[in-house]
């Protein structure tokens, strides 16, 4: 059997396999060794699928080699290697980090519990990024999904809050589910097929209420799974009570994923001449997600918990993704793809450095940020260049989403949204500004400083966490990787929906 | 004008859509989470029987070969009693390879809908259209059961099939069994994987219940929001609380 031709199943096989096998092992530090030895093998395979994608182009992996239109497809173009890699990359750097924080927050008998749900939740990302067929991705979604209420509720040893949080995710995210299945449902009984190529075929000059009713159903269904901005209400509190690793995964990963398939059903599945799609992109994804950037970044202003302000910030950032892929061109589909990449990065190291904040001061509130600059200095400097991508200063990230954003605004001719892109940066400008004006400007509070000292977070915090802030800057600086490759992929998309 | 023979022909989808419905409001209006499992249990069911509605076809059987090589000797050895004629049967199906194909053909959602023009209601129709294009599946087991006169005893197979040929029935037989028709199974695995899902989340579901029972002493929702409020302001707030 040659190892290059399975490369694709890789990243499918590896974690699902391993997940068992991490309960078998004591708890202690051996969980965490073994997950994170396999998070980076899956993250290299995730690298030479990337690499092969983008020189040979689209892989086709048949699963137990049943020809396609029958048999599951594994089929990766530029889109989903590219959200594999962002997933993958960001597993690898948050596996390693969660070692201190989950210690201190879970109780140390759970940890090989734990870390199975970490690799399972993988998996589950993976398989909605890596499957070509429509069924697949539900199922996949589930396993995902079911690992994070898991997850979530293991941060009840914290805070009970987790666990009603868990659990109002845990109803709200099957009813996204069971939607999409629905949907799912009638388009297989209009068209037959469940694979996305073939349904795309099937589809085309289809346009009867049966398939109607179908995407209307998978775009409330992925709606509710991506937090889009109406049926975000699970999301807050799931980030807030979930431990920190947990949150720095999920946060960075999960979303992005769902936006991801919703790209994939609109473009590849649906494509550009099915006219509910037009009339979707400007009465629903067009005024939420503008709704979506204003409201939830307003909202995320005043809160006291740092990790909710964020939170409402990544339903916000959401809105960007949505407006995005609104405007129904090539540029806006390449500039929400490009947001998908750069906002797993900064949210990933975004709550990566509250993590530490909550390790070292077991709070996550804002007064508890007040002088960190001398005491965590690593954690702050982290903090604010990954708040400033999230602002969208130049040399970061968040500058190369924005200025993608804005200039597709302007090919789409809605001058309009490009101004609010620019004006609900400001807002993010405001919380953000607001955390770091704590952290760097303020004297250390009486009380914190009288108790015992802080010190800095352990280095097996810092590093991943500063991986992914250089990551940051480095891929704010060479755009043309992410934002490179992001166009390629936008511009395939394009091509299979028939697009401009 | 309400047309009632449409209305009543598409009862499946109406048992679906009620359950779906009785389902998301138990969700949504009740405070007691097991109530609310329970009601998403019912939505999600509901979901399950529009597959496995969608899946069948009227006189549909279970897609199992009948008439095949192996499996074929069973109904008519069932109906007559006696070997000949089932060897008969079998020999005369080997005539034409492969006879389940055509079952399957009918079967296919996608060619029975292209047949007809794409409009607002073709998927629909298209799907009630394909069962009454086919023979009930009665039709092949009478014929199974009708075949062969007692008279055949122990005659070769080959023989038997000449006879069967000059009897005129058996022809007919075969000509049926080429149509069975086949209930589409796909849809049938699906939601048996879907199950499997549904099950894990009610696991998931019921298990974080008894864990917020053991850390509030409550399963209400109300009072689970009226604890977590005196525990952040020191009294119950009145009305939703703040997010």
């Amino acid at each position: 059997m040659n190892l290059a031709e399975q490369l694709p199943v890789i990243p499918i096989i590896l974690p699902l396999v391993a997940a068992p096998l991490t309960l078998l092992i004591r708890p202690g530090r051996a969980p965490w060794a073994w997950v994170t030895f396999i998070s980076w093998l899956i993250f290299a395979a995730c690298v030479a699928i990337l690499a092969d994608v983008a020189a040979n182009g689209v892989i086709s992996y048949h699963l137990g080699d049943w020809a396609p239109p029958i048999g599951i497809e594994y089929r990766i173009d530029l889109a989903n290697a590219l959200v594999l890699a962002l997933v993958s990359g960001v597993a690898a750097a948050v596996f390693p980090f969660a070692y201190e924080s989950v210690r201190t927050e879970i109780d140390d008998r759970q940890s090989p519990f734990f870390y199975t749900m970490m690799l399972i939740n993988l998996t589950g990302l993976l398989g909605v990024t890596i499957t070509g067929d429509a069924f697949n991705v539900f199922v996949f979604l589930e396993i995902s999904s079911i690992s994070t209420y898991a997850l979530v509720a293991m941060g009840a040893r914290r805070d009970r809050r987790a666990l009603t949080s868990a659990f109002n995710y845990l109803v709200m995210g099957t009813i996204g589910a069971t939607f999409f299945v629905i949907g799912l449902g009638l388009l297989y009984q209009a068209t037959g097929t469940l694979n996305m190529a073939d349904l795309h075929l099937k589809l085309a000059g289809l346009n009867n209420r049966v398939v109607e009713a179908g995407f209307a159903f998978i775009l409330v269904g992925i709606g509710l799974k991506l937090a889009m901005f109406p049926m975000h209400l699970w999301l807050p509190n799931a980030y807030t009570y979930a431990p920190s690793a947990v949150s720095a995964f999920i946060a960075a990963t999960a979303t992005k994923v769902a936006v991801y398939v919703l790209v994939r059903f609109f473009f590849t599945v649906f494509g550009l001449d099915f006219a509910f799609l037009t009339k979707a992109f400007t009465f629903v994804l067009l005024p939420l997600g503008l709704a979506g950037m204003f409201l939830a970044s307003l909202v995320a202003v005043f809160q006291e918990d740092v990790k909710r302000m964020l939170a409402y910030s990544s339903v916000g950032q959401i809105g960007y993704m949505l407006l995005g892929i609104s405007f129904g061109t090539e540029k806006g589909l390449a500039a929400a793809l490009i947001h998908v990449v750069n906002h797993g990065l900064m949210k990933g190291a975004l709550f990566m450095a509250v993590a530490c904040v909550v390790l070292r001061l077991g709070d996550q509130r804002c007064d508890a940020f007040q002088g960190l600059a001398r005491r965590m200095p690593f954690t702050t400097w982290a903090f604010v260049i990954s708040g400033l991508s999230l602002v969208g200063v130049p040399m970061t990230v968040g500058f190369v989403s924005k200025w993608y954003l804005v200039n597709a605004a302007f090919a789409a001719g809605n001058i309009a949204a490009a101004f609010l892109v620019v004006a609900s940066s400001l807002i993010a400008a405001v919380y953000v500004g607001r955390i770091v004006e704590l952290m760097v400007l303020r004297e250390p509070a009486e009380t914190a400083s009288g108790s015992r000292p802080v010190k800095e977070a352990p280095w097996s915090m810092v590093i991943p966490m500063w991986v992914l802030v250089i990551a940051n800057i480095y891929f704010g600086v060479h755009t043309e990787f992410t934002a490179g490759l992001a166009s390629q992929a936008a511009a395939a998309l394009m091509t299979i929906a028939g697009g401009r | 004008m309400i047309d009632f023979a449409f209305i009543a022909e598409r009862y499946n989808y109406w048992i679906f859509i009620i359950l779906m419905m009785i389902g998301l409001y138990t969700v949504i209006s009740r405070g007691n989470l097991i109530k609310k499992m329970v009601g998403l249990n019912i939505f999600q069911t509901s979901v399950f029987i529009y597959y496995i509605s969608v899946g069948k076809i009227a006189g549909g059987t279970a897609p199992i070969l009948i008439g095949g090589e192996d499996h074929g000797e069973e109904p008519a050895a069932e109906g007559v009693g006696q070997a000949a004629p089932a060897l008969a049967q079998s020999e005369a199906l080997h005539a034409e390879p492969f006879p389940k194909i055509e079952g399957f053909e009918a079967n296919d959602l996608s060619t029975a809908l292209s047949g007809t023009e794409p409009g607002a209601e073709a998927g629909h129709e298209a799907l009630h259209a394909a069962p009454t294009a086919n023979p009930p599946l009665t039709a092949p087991d009478e014929a199974l059961t009708t075949v062969p006169p007692p008279s055949f005893d122990i005659a070769p197979p080959a023989d038997a099939a000449q006879h069967a040929a000059g009897a005129g029935q058996p022809l007919d037989a075969l000509h049926q069994t080429a149509e069975i028709i086949y209930t589409n199974p796909l849809p049938h695995v699906l939601i048996l994987t879907a199950i499997v899902v549904g099950v894990a989340t009610t696991a998931v579901g019921l298990a974080l219940a008894v864990r917020i029972r053991e850390a509030y002493g409550t399963i209400e929702e109300d009072e689970l929001e009226a604890a977590d409020d005196i525990a952040e302001f020191g009294h119950a707030m009145t009305g939703k609380a703040g997010a």
